[in-house]
């Protein structure tokens, strides 16, 4: 692809009416959607107007006055920009009276601007530059001696792009693009006339302000007011390839826009149907770990981790790599290996690892990082809807009426699907939000929470069946739905259990904490307000009853009829980027790809003609039994690629001895993480920017990645994986990506349709696309549920075993923050750490005060599992006897903190309830010391040998 | 539970699994909750883990709940 920009229309498309309206443009007879504006009419019929404050991504202003028209019968130039099209109406954009209207606009814009163009970081990227040359601008009568704005200083705080006032124009284009497409309203124009100026929040540096660097503004801007630093510092890119961002499960697709192999920026693309045209500042941003000096380029193999790494080639690692695993199946047993997909990387690569461990390793001991996230969202929606997977797109949220989120924190989480959902928020949509902490979208600009449930953590399934009970109780259901679509019989059986009066609101209340009152008018609003759609995150699965509650979601989602059509649904926010596909390619150790059981016969002989082996009819390991297996002497090597178990899953202690124990650990992985202090073999890995593939994100849309630069390490992760099975004995010969997503959708129903040629065409699928959708489906159980009838499951509440009491009394709860992402291997790399460089313990100021800790403090924080410390953060965002630390930091090692109770269906971590006691401290813990000192140990690597 | 910082043996860990998914099921009839805890011991649990959680309602009959016990019971059959 070479380098064009994206075409920008001027202004949105028209809310769409059905209707059409038919008029003349500069003599051409159009005929374009009611509402649509002039400039937009025109733009499609390939007639430029010349504009400066309208963008497409933003509604329009009429501030600039640069894109008058004349509209035939009427007074006046009127703006196009802010102008419908009517039927009949005859249009010109050019006459001498525009010509010099514009002209005489563009004057008064220059006259107040810099004209050091050729120096200008703009590099010839100018809107203003490019609408002079479109108005004909010669001279400008006003000179450059009066009043002017220019010679400001700049504000260079942000680490990712500069604000230079001296060359804003005022077109508000930034302050619209934060408020109505990002929703944070962070900047403002302060000051009148004149001295008009952009302003983050209350005069404040952009640093320091609200703003969340999303980089809406600075796409936005059409001079070099805002101007991202690397266009500053390397010039303007010369091509541009759409790719598909590496982060969360929101999947925004970009154009990575590269001048040779160097990557200039990472611009939203405005045709991507996950983000359309948004961005966080994850993936515009934070992708300088891709060339961090961190990265490890060569394999290295060890024979104890007590030594130092040794640099080998790569046919020496892969060599000993198979020639290791080989040799622990023979002392060992077939059993005594598996290994672990990666959710960040694609879907073609978790394909071969799950394929390399069940026909070259011979066994179902694979797993991934679902595992101790959303694992129990597979559990429950396939028991109840009948496939593993939410039930929606992203668009379907604007067609909500009530949004229910539980356990989720989108505005840090999946940053970028919160701005859309606070765009309907502020269109009327009401808003539940279930969660211990007072999140963003509780109370933030705009937006306000009609009703926020702080229930105790450990309790969502007596919130939930509560809910319930007052929904069956006051006949709010929708009979109808369940009678057609569901099992009647069941729903019987449902409705008399969540009925009883021992789970009505009153009744759960000392257990929640949360009033009754406001659970009942909770759950009258979303019964009866219309579209109800559920959103939920990990703060619903990583409980012992992380199961238990999906179910109880979905039964409500059914009991309500609020699923099978736009605005409602079930919608699991898978946290990786591509953790929707890792499980769909067959990742867990009991299935197939496509969610099938490996004990169907029929299933399995399909994959053992395909592959030419018998396969295991036997589920395999889960990670947690691997890491138990392995301390009792019977599991002893491992492959992880792109997976850091040691900081991300819980006890910390209990995987270090796992990972101990074994004989050969593999890690694959960009840079050696905690899981490879204990590795014996380190296979370097690619970025997503590096190979070809596709990512599935949580709407089950399949997108490609595409690679635009060389691997630094020389291979894609998929070949890595190809040569370790070749060398085990396996004739795999993939000479492309697209050949592992045809064996995908020969082997997939819902992938049968999914080829490059249709993703090329499309731009991206959402599964199930097969002979019956081959379009992909958007929505999903439409007609019918995919297992039939939908399933009511009794959800009973079962309180957790990880109890507080006089040594342990305040809960802990784990998360995440915008500006990091899961264990932070990437986003620590990156000038992210501006806002986060430390992970702090949140706490309520009663419980802070109780202990005598002030906010920066130094804390111990001690669980029954392990003691860690940090600092403090006191704040009102989490309730009295709760507190909250992230994960992101391996000096923390949040997880040293949790334990190893988990999910009853899945064994997926209780994380979101461990039992602690904070005291002051005055530093880091011994632990902390000696584990720092034990990773410095483990990650030597001996000096090459001078070549003979 | 004791506030002693303790971690789980594996024999240990198995049985409270198994009477973890019990107690997770124990709205359902006690015909139910057995054939459903048999069948996700089935469905999801590696071939030593089974044999091992059959070892031990032989050798520990008593750290099964009777749901759990039975489920197991079960599962030696298949």
């Amino acid at each position: 692809m070479t380098f064009t920009r994206e075409t920008d229309h001027g202004t949105p498309p028209a809310i769409a009416t059905g209707k059409s309206v038919t008029l003349t443009i500069d003599g051409e007879t159009v005929t374009m959607p009611e509402g649509t504006s002039i400039m937009r009419a025109a733009s499609l019929t390939g007639c430029s107007i010349p504009k400066l404050c309208a963008t497409d991504t933003v509604e329009s202003f009429g501030s600039c006055r640069l894109c008058l028209v004349e509209v035939e019968g009427r007074n006046g130039y009127p703006a196009s920009c802010t102008t419908p099209i009517a039927e009949g109406m005859v249009v010109r954009t050019q006459s001498e009276r525009l010509k010099q209207l514009r002209r005489g606009v563009m004057e008064l814009y220059i006259s107040d601007h810099p004209l050091d163009c050729l120096t200008c970081p703009a590099n010839g990227d100018c809107e203003l530059q490019d609408q002079a040359g479109a108005v004909g601008l010669r001279e400008v009568r006003y000179g450059y001696d009066g009043a002017t704005n220019m010679g400001q200083a700049k504000d260079q705080s942000n680490p990712y792009f500069d604000f230079d006032p001296s060359k804003c124009i005022v077109c508000s284009r930034c302050v619209r693009a934060c408020d109505e497409v990002q929703g944070t309203f962070a900047l403002t124009i302060e000051g009148r006339g004149f001295d008009s100026k952009v302003a983050p929040s209350q005069g404040q540096d952009f640093l320091s302000s609200e703003c969340v660097s999303c980089g809406a503004c600075v796409q936005a801007c059409p001079t070099a007011t805002l101007t991202e630093k690397k266009v500053v510092e390397i010039g303007t890119p010369d091509r541009a390839v759409v790719t598909t961002c590496a982060y969360c499960g929101v999947g925004c697709t970009f154009r990575a826009e590269m001048r040779g192999e160097e990557l200039v920026r990472m611009v939203p693309w405005k045709e991507g149907k996950a983000n359309r045209g948004h961005s966080c500042v994850k993936g515009r941003f934070a992708w300088g770990y891709a060339q961090h000096r961190d990265r490890i380029l060569h394999p290295m193999i060890r024979a104890s981790v007590e030594e130092p790494w040794r640099e080998v080639s790569w046919e020496e690692a892969i060599a000993h790599t198979a020639s290791e695993f080989r040799r622990i199946q023979a002392s060992y047993g077939t059993r005594s290996i598996g290994g672990i997909t990666s959710s960040r990387c694609t879907n073609e690569e978790t394909f071969l690892v799950q394929k390399l461990i069940r026909q070259g390793f011979g066994n179902n001991n694979v797993d991934t990082c679902a595992r101790v996230c959303h694992s129990p969202t597979g559990y429950g929606l396939k028991t109840t809807f009948g496939t593993s997977a939410g039930t929606q797109d992203f668009d379907s949220v604007m067609q909500a009426d009530v949004i229910l989120v539980i356990g989720a924190n989108p505005t840090d989480g999946h940053p970028v699907f919160a701005s859309r959902m606070k765009k309907r928020l502020r269109q009327g949509a009401k808003l539940i939000v279930i969660d211990p902490r007072r999140t963003d979208l509780v109370k933030s600009p705009h937006v306000e929470a009609a009703h926020h449930l702080p229930l105790r953590p450990g309790t969502n399934v007596a919130m939930l069946t509560a809910l319930a009970h007052v929904i069956v109780t006051e006949n709010l259901f929708d009979e109808t739905f369940v009678r057609e679509r569901c099992d009647w019989d069941e729903f019987m059986d449902w409705a008399a259990f969540v009925a009883e009066p021992s789970r009505s609101p009153e009744a759960v209340e000392p257990l929640t904490g949360v009033k009754a009152e406001d659970v009942r008018a909770a759950a009258r609003l979303y019964a009866t307000g219309g579209n109800g759609a559920i959103y939920y995150g990990l703060g619903v699965t990583e409980h012992s009853q992380g199961s238990s509650t999906v179910m109880a979601i979905a039964n409500l989602a059914m009991a309500t009829g609020n699923v099978g059509r736009e605005g409602v649904g079930v919608n699991p926010l898978r946290g990786q980027n591509n953790v929707q596909g890792a499980c769909d390619m067959g990742s867990f150790p009991h299935e197939f790809s496509g969610y099938r059981h490996v004990s169907d016969d029929a299933v399995r002989a399909q994959f053992e003609q395909a592959w030419g082996v018998a396969l295991d009819a036997e589920p395999g390991l889960r990670i947690p039994n691997m890491l138990d297996a392995a301390t009792d002497g019977t599991f002893k090597g491992i492959f992880i690629q792109g997976e850091d178990i040691l900081q991300s899953d819980p006890n910390t202690h209990h995987v270090a001895a796992g990972l101990a124990a074994m004989e050969c650990v593999v890690v694959q992985d960009l840079f050696l993480n905690e899981t490879a202090n204990y590795a014996h073999v380190f296979l370097p890995g690619s970025t997503f920017l590096e190979k070809d593939g596709t990512f599935t994100n949580a709407e089950r849309r399949i997108q490609r990645v595409r690679k635009v630069m060389t691997p630094l390490n020389g291979y894609g992760d998929w070949e890595v994986v190809q040569l370790v099975a070749q060398a085990m004995g396996l004739n795999w010969s993939y000479s492309h990506p697209s050949q592992i997503m045809d064996e995908i959708a020969a082997l997939t129903p819902t992938f049968a349709g999914v080829h490059y040629d249709r993703l090329e065409a499309e731009g991206s699928l959402q599964w199930p696309a097969n002979a019956a959708a081959p379009d992909g489906t958007p929505t999903m159980h439409i007609d019918g549920f995919v297992r039939g009838r939908g399933k009511f499951v009794v959800t009973d509440y079962v309180p957790t075993d990880e109890k507080t009491g006089p040594r342990f009394p305040l809960l802990l709860t784990t998360g995440r923050i915008l500006s990091q992402y899961n264990v932070g291997a990437q986003t620590r790399r990156t000038a992210n750490e501006a806002w986060h460089p430390e992970d702090r313990l949140e706490m309520h100021p009663s419980d802070a005060e109780n202990r005598g800790i002030k906010d920066g403090d130094w804390v111990s924080l001690k669980s029954r599992a392990g003691e860690t410390s940090l600092r403090a953060l006191i704040t009102e965002r989490v309730a009295p006897g709760v507190v909250y630390t992230t994960f992101h930091h391996p000096d923390t090692q949040a997880n040293v903190i949790t334990t190893d109770y988990s999910d009853w269906a899945t064994n997926c971590p209780e994380y979101k309830v461990t039992a602690v006691q904070v005291m002051p401290s005055n530093g880091p813990s011994d632990w902390q010391r000696d584990y720092a000192s034990q990773a410095r140990h483990s990650r030597r690597i001996a000096p090459l040998e001078a070549a003979e | 539970m004791s506030d002693e910082n303790h971690v789980m043996s594996t024999e240990d860990r198995l049985i409270y699994m198994a009477n973890q998914i019990a107690r997770n099921l124990a709205a359902l009839s006690e015909k139910e909750a057995v054939a459903m805890v048999a069948d996700h011991i089935r469905d999801f649990w590696d071939p030593a883990m089974k044999q091992r959680i059959c070892a031990l309602a032989a050798a520990r009959p008593e750290a099964l709940t009777p749901v759990a016990a039975a489920a197991v019971e079960r599962v030696m059959a298949l």
